[in-house]
């Protein structure tokens, strides 16, 4: 979604769901190359005339000035994590192999730590989670995913 | 300045006016063609206020009681005119007070605006004396709002919202203008902008050339067709080429509580409302149809009882400027997008282009069917009952005001015994709150409309529960000297909660029994007005013929109904059009 870079737009969106009941599996917003403008990727659920209701309600907000569904087309999806793990002992050697065979990056390391980064589509990063042996996570940061339509059209004004 | 000001800025003029945020709210007002504010003063808005004052007649402002009465009368204005509503209220509990009317234009769809005072912007935020986040505590009952932060915003800001309010799907907008953005002693040039785009906001001019083809012609298909109007036809102003529509087919019309009167109620092809407490005919007929107009009505809940029983055997036709409300809940086969009265014109021109006609013997035999179903009376009563009945009421007023009056109404029985027994043949007669069902809106919302059309004849239908909670609003008749009729229907009851409390609750009247009632006739008095109390049948006309000759004068009528009296039909959850209630005096075999 386009939104108005404005203060309230968020809460209008996000109240939106609440008050007519659907979720919000994600939600992710910064500021795009046009000051004026936010991109917004939202994920939410729900069957077909759910999904289809929750687009006509969001292209009624006046702060929503574009709004596309990326699951109707061929689309890219990515999401950021950054994930502290314990690397102590036999756990560190373990960790920087699952690390590489990931593509991911080890962006800081203390003797007892490492703070991994790793981009996405959301499954890869469910998968470098249930592959992190037991016990090894100390915390996850993730972004939610973002997304983009595939091919030279673009969403723009 | 003053009488440069007065005819609006001047486009040739090389130097735009300087003007004070509060003095560009009051020219910005002036600019827009308001002719009344409903407001109450407070702190926030004492410079508005103060600039208001300057301006002298230029723009004429309504005193309230309670800022629920400002809403409620900007509300009763704008449905009687199709005009913008216009409130101001103060920070805090000016702009909570309002809240209530707010919500009240929203689900009704009415145009209004609503300015409202805010702590200075370097207070906000911090717990300031009289300060509530308006613009978060609104947010979900307006089309939109604004919080203005900058003096530069504030002229462009005030177009946008009254644009806003009064194009597409109408609706409540509200203005929060902190004081500081007020000052009288910071000026800068006024320029108020007449054209402004929103480039996330372009509602339907038009509907789809092509779906309007394929409506018609699932109409012209048709065996047993039936239009069912809502709010949005009046709201859009299609009652003429939609009556114009409904008589070259030949087809019935029923109508929502909203739509009442955009389609003559006296004529015979209409079959009266449908839903909750509509008419057998109206309710069996849309059980039976086959093919279903609906214009500018949104499927609420009160007007298709259980989903899954609605409309089975119809092809249904929407049209509505709301993408939003189509197949919101019912699944629709030919949806329209578009306003109600440009849509309704293509119909007919395409209609007539294309010489098609309906069906003929299969329309007479659906019309014999409506027919025998009309034969039902399902509205009948008790009319030799000692005491006033409250249908007896409605039909009295509709005598003595030969059908020619702007009624506004409270909510609960009383408001659809005048829905079912007045029957409106203009839009914009019926003034009602049906979305949110708000009790206190009639008295105020019967003062915007008396405003509105000082020489025609206002009427207040309301019960003994619901005229207490606007009750202050008797003062500003008084001090405007509105010569509104309040026709209580007074049973001693919140009747409606009676009824469902006899139905659903084995009549255990938890609460619902309205003790300590004030002497009405006396109270009436008390603010200067006329009362009368009325018990007789007999004394009722000549009691209510007394009131309405009384042209100059506030009266309220205090008329004692029988308590006991019951809304039929009625459908009750969880059933459809085809399960109603209806009177117990009738018998099942009547109805075989
Ligand atoms: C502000 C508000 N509170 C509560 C209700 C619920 N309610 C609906 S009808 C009704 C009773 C109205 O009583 P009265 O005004 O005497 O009208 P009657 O039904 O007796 O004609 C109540 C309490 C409401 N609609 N609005
Ligand atoms: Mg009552």
């Amino acid at each position: 979604m386009l939104v108005e870079n404005e203060s309230g737009a968020l809460s209008r969106i996000a109240g939106l769901f609440s008050a007519r009941g659907y979720n919000i599996e994600s939600l992710t917003v910064a500021p795009t190359d046009e000051p004026s403008l936010s991109r917004m990727t939202l994920v939410t659920s729900g069957n077909d005339d759910i999904v289809e209701q929750i687009k006509k309600q969001l292209n009624k907000l006046i702060d929503v000035v574009k709004l596309q569904d990326l699951a109707e087309g061929d689309h890219i999806e990515r999401e950021m994590m950054l994930i502290k793990l314990k690397a102590a002992g036999p756990d560190r050697e373990e960790l920087k192999r699952l690390t590489e065979i990931f593509r991911a990056k080890i962006i800081d390391v203390t003797e007892a730590s490492y703070i991994v980064e790793l981009t996405g589509a959301s499954r890869k990063l469910d998968a470098f989670i249930e592959a992190v042996p037991e016990g090894l996570i100390t915390e996850v940061v993730r972004s939610g995913p973002t997304g983009i339509l595939r091919g030279a059209k673009g969403l723009t004004l | 300045m003053q009488s440069h000001l007065a005819d609006g800025p001047d486009p040739n003029a090389t130097d735009p006016a300087l003007l004070s945020g509060a003095e560009i709210t009051i020219q910005a007002l002036i600019d827009e063609g308001v002719e009344y504010v409903f407001g109450y003063p407070g702190g926030a808005v004492l410079h508005i206020y103060d600039a208001l004052f300057q301006r002298g007649d230029a723009i004429k402002h309504v005193l309230v009681r309670h800022e629920q009465g400002a809403t409620h009368a900007a509300d009763g204005y704008a449905r009687a005119t199709g005009k913008c509503g216009v409130c101001l209220v103060t920070s805090g509990p000016g702009a909570t007070n309002a809240v209530t009317g707010i919500a009240t234009a929203h689900l009704d769809s009415i145009p209004m605006v609503v300015i409202t005072g805010q702590v200075p912007t370097p207070v906000i935020g911090s717990d300031a004396f009289q300060e509530v986040d308006t613009v978060g505590i609104t947010r979900p009952c307006v089309k939109h709002n604004f919080l203005v932060k900058r003096l530069e915003d504030l002229a462009e800001t005030i177009r946008k919202a009254f644009f806003i309010a009064q194009s597409g799907r109408p609706g409540p907008v509200v203005v929060d203008i902190p004081k500081d953005v007020t000052d009288p002693n910071i000026k800068i040039p006024y320029i108020y902008p007449r054209d402004i785009g929103i480039r996330s906001y372009n509602p339907a001019k038009r509907g789809h050339l092509g779906q309007i083809r394929k409506a018609v012609e699932t109409m012209l298909a048709a065996k047993r067709p039936i239009f069912y109007t809502g709010g949005g036809a009046v709201l859009d102003n299609a009652a003429a080429p939609l009556t114009e529509l409904v008589r070259a087919l030949g087809f019935p019309i029923t109508s929502t509580l909203m739509g009442l009167g955009a389609y003559p109620m006296t004529d015979k092809q209409f079959v009266g409302m449908l839903g909750m407490h509509g008419t057998y005919e109206a309710n069996m007929a849309m059980h039976e149809t086959d093919c279903l107009i609906a214009i500018g009505a949104r499927f609420d809940d009160r007007v298709t009882g259980k989903i899954e029983h609605f409309c089975p055997h119809a092809e249904i036709v929407h049209v509505d400027i709301d993408p939003s409300s189509i197949s919101k809940n019912v699944k629709v086969q030919v949806p329209i997008v578009g306003p109600v009265g440009s849509v309704v014109t293509d119909m007919l021109s395409i209609l007539r282009e294309s010489g098609g006609r309906p069906d003929q013997s299969a329309l007479a035999a659906w019309w014999q069917q409506i027919d025998a179903w009309r034969g039902i009376d399902c509205m009948r009563y008790d009319r030799s009952s000692p005491m006033i009945k409250p249908q007896f009421a409605v039909e009295t007023l509709y005598k003595v005001t030969n059908g020619d009056l702007y009624l506004t109404s409270d909510v609960g029985q009383h408001q659809m015994f005048a829905a079912q027994f007045y029957p409106f043949d203009k839009p914009r007669r019926w003034i009602n709150s049906g979305g949110l069902g708000t009790m206190g809106f009639g008295l105020p919302a019967a003062m915007g409309v008396q405003l509105a059309h000082p020489d025609a004849q206002v009427a207040c239908i309301s019960g003994e529960a619901s005229i207490l909670m606007c009750i202050q609003e008797l003062a500003t008749c008084k001090q405007y000297s509105l010569p509104i009729k309040v026709v209580l229907l007074n049973n001693g009851y919140m009747g409606m909660v009676r009824q469902w409390q006899e139905f659903f609750y084995e009549s255990r009247y938890a609460h619902s029994y309205v003790d300590a009632l004030p002497d009405f006739v006396a109270l009436a008095q008390s603010f200067g007005h006329v009362g009368m109390r009325v018990e007789q049948p007999d004394q009722l006309e000549s009691a209510m013929r007394e009131a309405f000759a009384m042209k100059d004068r506030f009266v309220f009528l205090d008329v004692i109904v029988d308590p006991s009296e019951n809304v039929y039909p009625m459908i009750c959850a969880g059933k459809g059009h085809h399960e109603m209630e209806l009177p117990p005096t009738m018998s099942e075999r009547e109805l075989a």
